[in-house]
């Protein structure tokens, strides 16, 4: 009998483990040792050779071998980052295009959501639906198809003249206008979801009651609604924000060759100049533009989720 | 569901397996006659997988990384040397290729410089890097005697100004805008003083706003289209968007003129990766291009010269005739060519012309 038991807590302790081990090894595979490489090459020295950069680590040679390799690590590639503005300017336009991006989705995705909160029942599946469909074509398609819509000749253009409300075509292509356009096109449902998935389990009874107290309905909307759905807004400007501060794809499809953002940059070192070590510094750098305000925010919430209590 | 994802997963698989029947080419964009694609699989039984590119960058990335699954790739002979130099490449077994005798060697003398002994490469193609009017547009822009043939017509920002509004494209090709400037301002276009090559920021940075784009492939059609009035380019890149306008008829007329002032003078080199799958196909590819009738006709048909001197007889008299593509002397002696630069001074000329792209 007691054998049962420690057989069961024994499992238990095992279940427990590997509850916390997956997430931790996922993180150690996909995250830290991709980081690790990335960093290693931001402090090697450019090459003419395969790897492009040098020193390479060499583990047959032992200990020796990892001493020679450690000796030859410097940090001037972070040093030359600092002596060149184009790369901070790079760093800011991304941060502003992110920033002013996310704002834009959200002033976009927060009505989509709360109608779609607000429907039927019946129809949320569909509205659903809709939302997720754009994925079924590859994202690559969706960007490309833009350029037939916003060129000079194409059909916005075509559209607005034959409708008279422009005389000439209008530049929008190139433009970070278009860049715009494109960022809240693809990230809207990145948006949409989360909002929605928090504004669907409220409560509308909390609603009534705050109308039956005297709130108009703006009011009911500013104090009610919207704490609520806190938790969907916060998670939603994280997925556009993020990955929109790398993105490369977009502006250098709709953009012009001024639209300065760290992606395309990121690019041009590694497959224009051929710097590896150059290309890996300035990754290293976004990446911890990223997680800084990630982890201060994390840590906001946490002391706010204690204070709480 | 499952049965299609498994018979997918198996057709993958055997997709795999033949590869060794495969040869993997990796060639620049609108380069050859893609009959002879179809006359090579029909003459030689292997199936040929053919890649584009339009920027010696990438592919010197893809080198420089390993494991591209390429058998031929065509570098520009400045790149070849870094990449041999780098150890990207396989030396060729000159006995699998016995066309090789059809080489020219007045060409051969020249790409040894690259490549001593021409043991890693053969010869494409080869050209210039010159000028792209759509001369109808450009003259009437700036009269009559438009300086066409001159690097005034595209460094003057007195004249960009005028054109900016009809389109100017520029190569998006560093090693190539660099020692044009510095033609232009009256340097050494090789120079590889830093100071030197510094020069050319303030030539680029007063026409950056009158240039459209910059882009090594785009042009041909904008050109052929009346999209753009100038093109800086490739020979016969440019001489295809001439032959483009003229069978679509639009009243568009494209010449091409090398640069007085001098024009640089580039060989795309054929060469096996150090990895290559199958060098056996490669080699039976690079043997079948030397082949004097194919050869001519990947020449007639993208009106560049080639290092083939067993070709020339089979060549139209448009191309062997036209001094744009075979110079005559003259024009020979006012080429010039460049080295490539070594890794810090590489990184001052990428990180300029970068500067001159973004416009900061």
């Amino acid at each position: 009998m007691s054998d049962m038991t420690e057989d069961t807590d024994r499992l238990g302790a095992l279940r427990r483990w590997a509850l916390i081990l997956v997430p931790y090894l996922w993180l150690l595979g996909l995250f830290l040792v991709p980081f690790i490489i990335v960093l290693k090459i931001s402090v090697s020295d450019i090459a003419l050779a395969i790897p492009p950069y040098a020193p390479t680590l060499d583990l047959s040679q032992g200990w020796q071998g990892l001493r020679d390799f450690l000796g030859k690590l410097d940090f001037e590639n972070y040093i030359f980052l600092t002596q060149d503005d184009l790369y901070w300017k790079a760093y800011l336009s991304s941060l502003r295009i992110a920033v002013v991006a996310t704002v834009l989705t959200l002033l976009v995705g927060f009505p989509v959501a709360h109608a779609m909160a607000r429907a039927p029942e019946e129809w949320r599946p569909t509205l659903m639906m809709l939302v997720i469909l754009p994925f079924w074509t590859s994202f690559l398609i969706r960007v490309y198809a833009w350029i037939g819509i916003l060129s000079g000749e194409g059909y916005l253009n075509q559209f607005l003249m034959a409708l008279g409300v422009i005389d000439s075509p209008l530049t929008i292509l190139n433009t970070p206008v278009a860049v715009y356009i494109g960022i809240v096109y693809t990230y809207l449902p990145f948006m949409i979801l989360p909002i929605y998935a928090t504004l669907e389990k409220m409560d509308d009874s909390l609603i009534e009651a705050a109308e039956d107290l005297g709130c108009t309905r703006l009011q009911s909307f500013w104090l009610v609604t919207l704490p609520l759905a806190r938790p969907g807004i916060i998670a939603g400007c994280f997925l556009v924000f993020i990955p929109t501060l790398g993105e490369f794809v977009i502006p250098s499809l709709l953009g012009g060759s001024n639209t300065l953002m760290v992606g395309k940059v990121l690019w041009d070192e590694f497959f224009q100049n051929r710097d590896w070590p150059v290309a890996s510094a300035v990754a290293v750098i976004l990446l911890l533009l990223i997680i800084l305000p990630v982890v201060l925010f994390q840590r906001n919430q946490e002391r706010q989720g204690e204070a709480g209590k | 569901m499952k049965t299609t994802l498994f018979s997918l997963t198996v057709a993958v698989i055997a997709a795999g397996a033949a590869s060794a029947e495969e040869v993997r080419v990796y060639n620049w964009s609108d380069y050859i006659d893609e009959e002879l694609l179809a006359k090579f699989e029909a003459e030689t039984g292997l199936e040929l997988v053919y890649d584009v590119f339009d920027s010696n960058e990438l592919l010197e990335t893809k080198m420089l990384a390993g494991g591209s699954g390429y058998d031929v790739v065509v570098p520009t002979s400045t790149f070849l040397q870094r990449q041999i130099m780098a150890g990207a490449f396989q030396k060729l077994d000159k006995t699998k290729l016995p066309n090789i005798g059809n080489m020219w060697d007045v060409v051969e003398a020249r790409t040894a410089q690259y490549d001593p002994g021409n043991e890693y490469s053969i010869n494409y193609m080869w050209g210039t890097t010159g000028l792209g009017v759509n001369v109808g547009k450009v003259k009437e822009i700036l009269g009559e005697d438009a300086p066409i043939d001159s690097l005034e017509l595209v460094l003057n920002p007195a004249n960009m100004e005028k054109l900016a509004a009809c389109g100017v494209h520029f190569l998006d090709a560093p090693t190539e805008m660099i020692p044009m400037a510095l033609k232009y301002l009256g340097e050494d276009p090789d120079s590889h003083d830093p100071d030197v090559i510094a020069k050319t920021e303030a030539v680029y940075m007063v026409i950056r706003p009158y240039i459209q784009k910059f882009h090594s492939s785009e042009y041909i059609n904008a050109l052929a289209n009346g999209d753009i009035c100038v093109a800086v380019g490739w020979s016969g890149d440019i001489l295809q968007a001439r032959d483009r306008a003229a069978e679509a008829d639009n009243g568009v007329e494209v010449a091409y003129n090398a640069p007085k002032e001098g024009a640089q003078m580039w060989f795309d080199q054929m060469a096996i990766p150090v990895d290559a799958p199958n060098p056996e196909g490669a080699h039976v590819f690079l043997n079948f291009i030397m082949d004097a009738q194919n050869m001519a006709a990947a020449s007639n048909y993208v009106y560049y010269a080639n290092g083939n001197e067993a070709s020339q007889e089979f060549l139209v008299e448009d191309v062997i005739g036209d001094p744009a593509i075979y110079p005559d002397a003259a024009t020979l002696d006012n080429l010039f060519t460049t080295t490539p630069y070594p890794p810090n001074v590489q990184r001052v000329v990428t990180r300029l012309w970068t500067k001159i792209k973004s416009g900061t």
